[in-house]
């Protein structure tokens, strides 16, 4: 249909894009992961499984996995629970009103992840908006210092800038319902509640599945956030690679978990995906 | 039933004369009345859809809406089944306002036009899913399942997904689903229409006579007007959001009230007459009849006009054979009178030979219609 030139022109670049950002980085941090570190910095193209062995016997790293995958998930949680009414809303209920709020769950996106994150700080911090109406209000009397610097405050961001991103692919699954499988159920006796329940929900899980994925897989590998608010207690895995990488120079071992936590989200896009076509039947 | 129904669907307009009393029941005499709809109406936006419809429906009746795309039959169906609500006019059921009760409250049911059988469910757990939502116990949500599935010979597909059957399968599913619940009114919105053309015969068959059986009231939409002919008890046409005439197949084909069902249903050769002193002209015809003075407008069946051959009464007049076309066991043939008067007239196939033709036909078979009134 279409000249050998033309296919050429138009698939070597993506495939390129692919190998050179991609397949080299990820070979390259594949070998890495097997090589060390010299007591004189530096690297030892030696093949070994130090660097997994480390992993598995130093509690730090799994531990912060652990919390990492603790975060993602609430995060998770939160953004479906705030990101399903919303899409539902939407979807069933907007009517007119349906493309303007459509665009207002999009702008966000548009600001910078760093302003919304730094955004949060201004909220939280001892001197912030809500400590100062807290106390404004008397309901404390001094600032509240775990609101900032913390676990809580790590999820609070991520599920702010993440639910979008549920949004989207709940709202895109309940729009392909058949609006009259939705008479159809009603016309059989079934209340509101029944009729979501047995026909909206179900239809709708591949939906919650994707936002699901994109909620926890983002959130699992996100390091700014936790590096503006999540302090000493708010550390994620990412962060540790970071500094892996950086300060404490010791890539090899970075390398590893990187590849350790590729494998996790790997595995899930692989459930999620499995997932996703046991639910759809269009 | 087979035997007739072909000879219906060959050439339903002359069985109608032939075999009329076979054919065609007429409504169903002393039946009280289940579904009352007054004086209906409902507008989109500036768009008036249905003008102030009327209508009763007996207990155990095939009542079939008929009409053109845009006529509002889909949307009187909807305001019966609470999907719409009318903007003015009241629905009382067995002595109960309807029009105040949400859908799901309205023990009525409805076939959709593409079925809407709920993908993730089996053929079994849609049949079931009205039983089940009204919380009726397990086993005998079992039994009523099994015996609406093989009323509809769907018992060997019960695990199947929607998807997995054909459109005939998914139809009678919708059906039994429908029919499982025990409505005292069905409501079906053109479940025929996505069938190709056999099936759709043998389904209207079935149909009819599955109503007869489980003896509910059916208000049956459709544009087809051979469908309405073959299946209903009475027909109902809407133009344009208004009723035209409401009456048995056969009174309606026999008896159109306006020019428009004359037309819509069958083919019929429209006259602009003149009534003057009890003498009723139309360019070279004039003949005696007791309507009042005025222009007239009668309907002619091209079966009520023939080749002379001298009926006592008859009105006679000359014409020239314009076309011939051929319908099966039927002709249909356009024929040219003096003063430019075209008329058609339906003879056995391949019957008429001669290009100049002497024709009759009786007083009593140009019926006066009443003008429609042309709608946008």
């Amino acid at each position: 249909m279409f000249s050998r030139a033309y296919r050429t022109i138009v698939t070597v670049p993506p495939l390129m894009w692919v190998a050179v950002f991609l397949l080299v980085p990820y070979a390259l941090m594949f070998c890495y992961s097997f090589w060390s570190v010299s007591a004189a910095q530096a690297i030892v193209h030696s093949w070994n499984l130090s660097n997994y062995q480390e992993l598995l016997e130093k509690p730090v790293y799994w531990q912060t996995l652990l919390r990492s995958m603790w975060i993602a998930a609430r995060v998770m949680l939160f953004s479906l629970l705030l990101g399903y009414p919303l899409a539902y809303f939407l979807s069933f209920y907007a009517g007119k009103r349906k493309d303007l709020l459509y665009q207002m769950v999009i702008i966000p996106l548009w600001v910078s992840y760093l302003v919304r994150a730094y955004a949060w700080k201004t909220i939280l911090g001892s001197d912030g908006v809500l400590n100062t109406l807290l106390q404004y209000v008397h309901l404390t009397s001094r600032p509240l210092n775990f609101l900032l610097y913390s676990p809580f405050a790590v999820v609070l961001t991520l599920t702010h800038i993440y639910t979008p991103f549920t949004i989207l692919p709940i709202y895109a699954s309940l729009e392909h319902i058949p609006r009259n499988l939705v008479e159809a159920s009603h016309d059989l006796g079934a209340s509101p509640a029944q009729t979501f329940w047995k026909v909206i929900f179900p239809l709708s899980i591949p939906g919650v599945v994707a936002g699901a994925t994109f909620a926890f897989v983002l959130s699992l590998g996100d390091f700014l956030a936790p590096l503006l608010l999540g302090g000493p207690s708010g550390i994620m895995i990412s962060n540790i690679v970071v500094s892996l990488f950086g300060a404490a120079y010791n890539w090899p071992l970075g390398a590893a978990i990187s590849l350790g936590m590729l494998i996790i989200v790997i595995s899930l896009l692989f459930i999620s995906e499995r997932l996703e076509r046991k639910w759809s039947y269009s | 039933m087979n035997h007739l129904h072909k000879i219906e669907r060959n050439n339903f307009m002359s069985s109608l004369n032939t075999l009329p009393k076979v054919v065609i029941p007429d409504a169903p005499t002393a039946v009280k009345n289940l579904l009352s709809i007054r004086k209906v109406a409902k507008t989109f936006g500036t768009n008036v859809v249905l003008r102030d419809i009327s209508l009763e429906i007996a207990q155990g009746e095939f009542l079939t809406i008929l009409g053109e795309s845009g006529s509002g039959k889909t949307t009187l169906l909807r305001i019966i089944a609470g999907f719409e609500t009318a903007a003015s006019g009241e629905l009382w059921m067995s002595g109960e306002r309807l029009d105040q009760q949400p859908p799901y409250r309205r023990k009525v049911n409805t076939v959709f036009q593409s079925y809407a059988l709920f993908p993730h469910l089996t053929v079994e757990e849609n049949v079931a899913y009205g039983l089940r939502v009204s919380k009726r116990p397990d086993a005998e949500v079992k039994q009523r399942v099994a015996d609406a599935l093989d009323k509809v010979k769907m018992s060997a597909h019960a695990k199947k997904k929607p998807s997995k059957i054909s459109g005939g399968q998914q139809q009678r599913v919708a059906l039994a689903r429908a029919l499982v619940n025990r409505p005292q009114l069905l409501l079906l919105d053109e479940p025929l229409s996505a069938l190709d053309a056999n099936l759709r015969r043998q389904m209207q068959v079935e149909l009819k006579s599955l109503q007869r059986e489980v003896g509910i009231a059916f208000v049956f939409v459709t544009h087809d007007q051979e469908e309405a002919m073959v299946m209903s008890d009475r027909i109902a046409l809407l133009r344009s959001g208004d009723l035209e005439q409401i009456a048995s197949p056969r009174d309606i084909y026999n008896r159109p009230a306006t020019a428009y069902v004359a037309q819509f249903i069958g083919h019929t050769n429209l006259l602009k007459g003149e009534v003057r002193q009890g003498v009723a002209h139309c360019g070279p015809l004039s003949w005696k009849t007791n309507l009042a003075d005025g222009p007239t407008l009668f309907s002619l069946r091209p079966e009520h006009l023939h080749s002379s051959t001298g009926t006592p009464g008859a009105v006679r007049v000359r014409s020239k054979v314009l076309t011939q076309a051929f319908h099966g066991a039927t002709d249909l043939i356009r024929v040219e009178c003096a003063d430019g008067l075209v008329l058609t007239l339906r003879a056995a196939s391949g019957g008429i030979k001669e290009e100049n033709l002497e024709l009759e036909f009786l007083p009593a078979d140009a019926i006066p219609v009443r003008e429609s009134p042309e709608r946008s």
